[in-house]
C-alpha cells in the first residue's frame, strides 16, 4: 500500500491518456458483458423450459399448422394430463415496427397449464366472458400506455384485416424467462374471424410424470407419422433449445466477436502501457538508483496496467448491468435478458488478464532496465 | 580503517571484439566524514567510478569495501537493498519525479524501509528543513526553481541517513548563485552532520569547496 500513491500519481501523469484507455476498456467490456449475457440468457431460457410439458408441432416447421382433430387423440394418450394449443398471430399495432409476440390461445385449457403466467382472477373472469378480450404483458401495457378496458386494434400479417380487441387483463410472469411483452387472446376469435381458416400452431401437453416424456413423445409422433400432418414432439425445454439452434451457431459467432474485441483492446492497452513506460525510463533508472529493486518496479508497472483495465472493466460491466436492468427493447426481444453477477465476475477477470498481459512487456523492460546506461542518458 | 576502501579496481567495457579499459587498477580510500571532489576530463571514468561506488555497476576486477562490507561481489538484488540503506545519490539534473510533490519525492527512499507513516513524515520534514524548503513540501517540481529542485534532490539523498552521499555534477545545471547555495549546503551537510560526500565535478571552484580533490586521467587516479 505504501507504493499505491506512486502508482496513482503515475496514472494521473497523463490524465487524458489514462481516461481514454480506461474508457476503451470500458466500452470493450460493456460489449463483452452484453454479448455474454445474450448467451447466458439463451442458455437460461433453454434451462427453464418445463420438463413436464411437451410441445407438438408440425414436422416440417412450426409455421405449418396441425389439425384440430388431433386434440382428442392427444388428450387420450396415456400419461397426458391436459392438452392445450396456441397459434402465432403475428399482428402489428399501428406501424409495422410496433411488432410484438401475439398468440391465439385456447383459453379454457391454456391458463391452467401455465401456472407461471399469473392473471388476477377477476380479470381472467372478465376475459373469459368476452370473445374479443385480450390479456397483455405489463411491458406492452407500459410501452403503449394501455389500460385495462382499452380497445386496441391489431393488423393481421398472417390473418389479414383489422382485429379489434379489448384488454381485459394483465398477466405477470413468475419466471424471468417468460416474455412480459406478449399479447394473448381467444383462439376461438381467431378461428371465427378468419372464416374458420385458422388451425392449431402447436399443442402443449401436460404430463403426469416427466419420466414419461420420451415414451409419450415417441408414441405421439408414431401415431401421426403417416397422417397428412406428421408431428414432432419434444419437451418444452428441448423445444426452447431448438429455437436457440435456429439462431445458428450463435455461441461461436458471439465468442468470435468477443475474442476479436479482447485482442483489439489488449493491443490498445499494451501500446498505451508501453508508451507510458517508455516515457518514464529516466524515472525508473532514478528509482533503481535509490534502491528500488527489479521486482518492485515490475510490480509497480503491472499494478498501473491492472488498475487501468480493472477500472475500465468495472465501468463497462456495471454500465451494462445498470442499463439492462432498466426496461430496454431487449426485454421483448429476449425475455429475462440481464447481466448476471457471474458475467460481471468473468468480465473483471478478463479485464485483469488484459491488464496483466498489457503490462507484462513494459514491466519487464522496467525491471531489466540497465540502470547505468539509462542514467548516463539523463544524468 | 577508511569508510570506503577501493583496491585494484578495474572496469572495462566490451564493444564487439574490442575491450575498452575505463578504470585501471585503481586504489582509493575515503575517510568517514570526508568531502572529496573527483575531477577529470570527459571520458576519464569519473561517472563510472561513482556508479561503482554507488553499487549501480559491477567492477571487472578489484574490490570495493564500504564500512568493511564487500560491495563488489553482491548480486543485483543485494546491491539494490544495499543502495537503499547506504547511498544517497544527487543527480546533475535533479531527476525528481514530476508527478510527486517535494514531500513525496523526498519520501521515496523511505518507502523501502519499515518506518511507519509518521516516522517517514518526520524524516521527510527534517530533511526538507535542513535544505531550507520546509515551506515547499506540497510544491511540485515544476513549481520550483532549479536550485530548489536540486535542494529537494539533496533532501531525498539524505533522508534515509545514508553512509555515503554521491553527487554527480550537482551544480552542473545551475547558475552561479544557485550553484553556490548548493555547494554551501553540501559543505554544511559535511561539517554539521558529518556526512561523507564524493562529488564529481568539472568546476574547479566547486572542487575547491571540498577537502580533497582527486583527478582521474584515462582511468588512473592522480592527486
Amino acid at each position: 500500500m505504501k507504493f499505491a500513491r506512486l502508482v496513482w500519481a503515475n496514472l494521473r501523469r497523463n490524465k487524458r491518456r489514462t481516461i481514454l484507455t480506461t474508457l476503451s476498456v470500458a466500452v470493450a467490456l460493456f460489449l463483452f458483458a452484453t454479448l455474454r449475457s445474450v448467451l447466458t440468457t439463451l442458455a437460461g431460457a433453454a434451462e427453464v423450459g418445463s420438463e413436464t410439458r411437451l410441445i407438438t408441432t408440425n414436422t416440417i416447421s412450426i409455421v405449418f399448422p396441425l389439425p384440430q382433430s388431433y386434440y382428442e387423440r392427444l388428450r387420450a394418450m396415456e400419461g397426458v394430463e391436459a392438452v392445450s394449443w396456441a397459434n402465432w398471430f403475428g399482428g402489428v399495432y399501428r406501424d409495422p415496427q410496433d411488432f410484438f409476440a401475439s398468440f391465439a390461445v385456447d383459453s379454457d385449457t391454456y391458463w391452467p397449464i401455465y401456472p407461471e403466467i399469473e392473471v388476477p382472477p377477476e380479470q381472467l373472469r372478465a376475459y373469459m366472458g368476452e370473445r374479443t378480450a385480450a390479456i397483455v404483458g405489463p411491458e406492452l401495457m407500459k410501452r403503449y400506455g394501455w389500460k385495462v378496458g382499452d380497445r386496441v386494434s391489431l393488423r393481421g400479417t398472417i390473418y389479414p384485416g383489422d382485429w379489434p380487441f379489448t384488454i381485459r387483463g394483465v398477466y405477470r410472469a413468475t419466471t424471468k424467462y417468460i416474455d412480459e411483452a406478449s399479447f394473448m387472446f381467444h383462439w376461438d376469435y381467431l378461428y371465427e374471424k378468419s372464416d374458420r381458416q385458422a388451425d392449431v400452431g402447436w399443442y402443449i401437453l401436460q404430463l403426469s410424470d416427466p419420466a414419461l416424456a420420451p415414451a409419450v413423445a415417441k408414441r405421439i409422433d408414431d401415431t401421426f407419422r403417416n397422417s397428412s400432418a406428421s408431428t414432432e414432439t419434444a419437451t418444452e425445454r428441448a423445444f426452447q433449445a431448438s429455437f436457440i439452434t435456429m439462431w445458428g451457431n450463435v455461441g461461436f459467432f458471439l465468442n468470435a466477436i468477443g475474442l476479436a474485441v479482447f485482442f483489439a483492446i489488449l493491443l490498445v492497452a499494451a501500446n498505451t502501457m508501453m508508451m507510458a513506460a517508455r516515457e518514464r525510463t529516466t524515472e525508473h533508472a532514478v528509482l533503481k538508483a535509490l534502491g528500488y529493486g527489479d521486482r518492485l518496479l515490475f510490480g509497480i508497472v503491472m499494478a498501473e496496467a491492472a488498475i487501468v483495465t480493472l477500472l475500465g472493466g468495472l465501468i463497462g460491466v456495471l454500465a451494462a448491468r445498470l442499463l439492462f436492468s432498466a426496461a430496454t427493447p431487449f426485454d421483448s426481444w429476449m425475455p429475462g435478458f440481464s447481466v448476471t453477477w457471474p458475467t460481471i465476475g468473468l468480465g473483471l477477470a478478463i479485464a485483469l488478464v488484459i491488464g496483466l498481459m498489457a503490462g507484462l512487456i513494459p514491466a519487464l523492460q522496467a525491471a531489466r532496465l540497465p540502470v547505468v546506461q539509462a542514467l548516463r542518458r539523463v544524468a | 580503517m577508511a569508510l570506503v576502501e577501493v583496491r585494484g579496481l578495474t572496469k572495462t567495457y566490451q564493444r564487439d571484439a574490442q575491450v575498452i579499459p575505463v578504470l585501471e587498477n585503481l586504489d582509493l580510500d575515503i575517510e568517514k566524514g570526508e568531502f572529496m571532489a573527483l575531477m577529470g576530463p570527459s571520458g576519464s571514468g569519473k561517472s563510472t567510478l561513482l556508479n561503482l561506488l554507488a553499487g549501480l555497476d559491477h567492477p571487472t576486477s578489484g574490490s570495493i569495501r564500504v564500512e568493511g562490507q564487500e560491495v563488489s561481489g553482491m548480486s543485483s538484488r543485494q546491491l539494490a537493498t544495499w543502495r537503499s540503506r547506504h547511498v544517497g545519490f544527487i543527480f546533475q539534473r535533479y531527476n525528481l519525479l514530476p508527478v510527486l510533490t517535494a514531500f513525496q519525492n523526498v519520501e521515496l527512499p523511505l518507502l523501502l524501509t519499515s518506518l511507519s507513516k509518521k516516522e517517514r513524515r518526520d524524516h521527510v520534514h527534517t530533511s526538507l528543513n535542513v535544505v531550507g524548503l520546509a515551506d515547499r513540501v506540497d510544491h511540485y517540481p515544476r513549481q520550483l526553481s532549479g536550485g530548489q529542485e536540486q535542494r529537494v534532490g539533496i533532501a531525498r539523498a539524505i533522508v534515509s541517513d545514508p553512509t555515503l552521499i554521491l553527487a554527480d555534477e550537482p551544480t552542473g545545471d545551475l547558475d552561479a548563485v544557485a550553484g553556490d547555495e548548493i555547494l554551501t549546503l553540501l559543505e554544511r551537510l559535511n561539517s554539521e552532520f558529518g556526512k561523507t560526500i564524493v562529488m564529481v565535478t568539472h568546476d574547479p571552484r566547486a572542487a575547491d569547496r571540498s577537502h580533497r580533490i582527486m583527478h582521474l586521467e584515462k582511468g588512473v587516479l592522480t592527486r
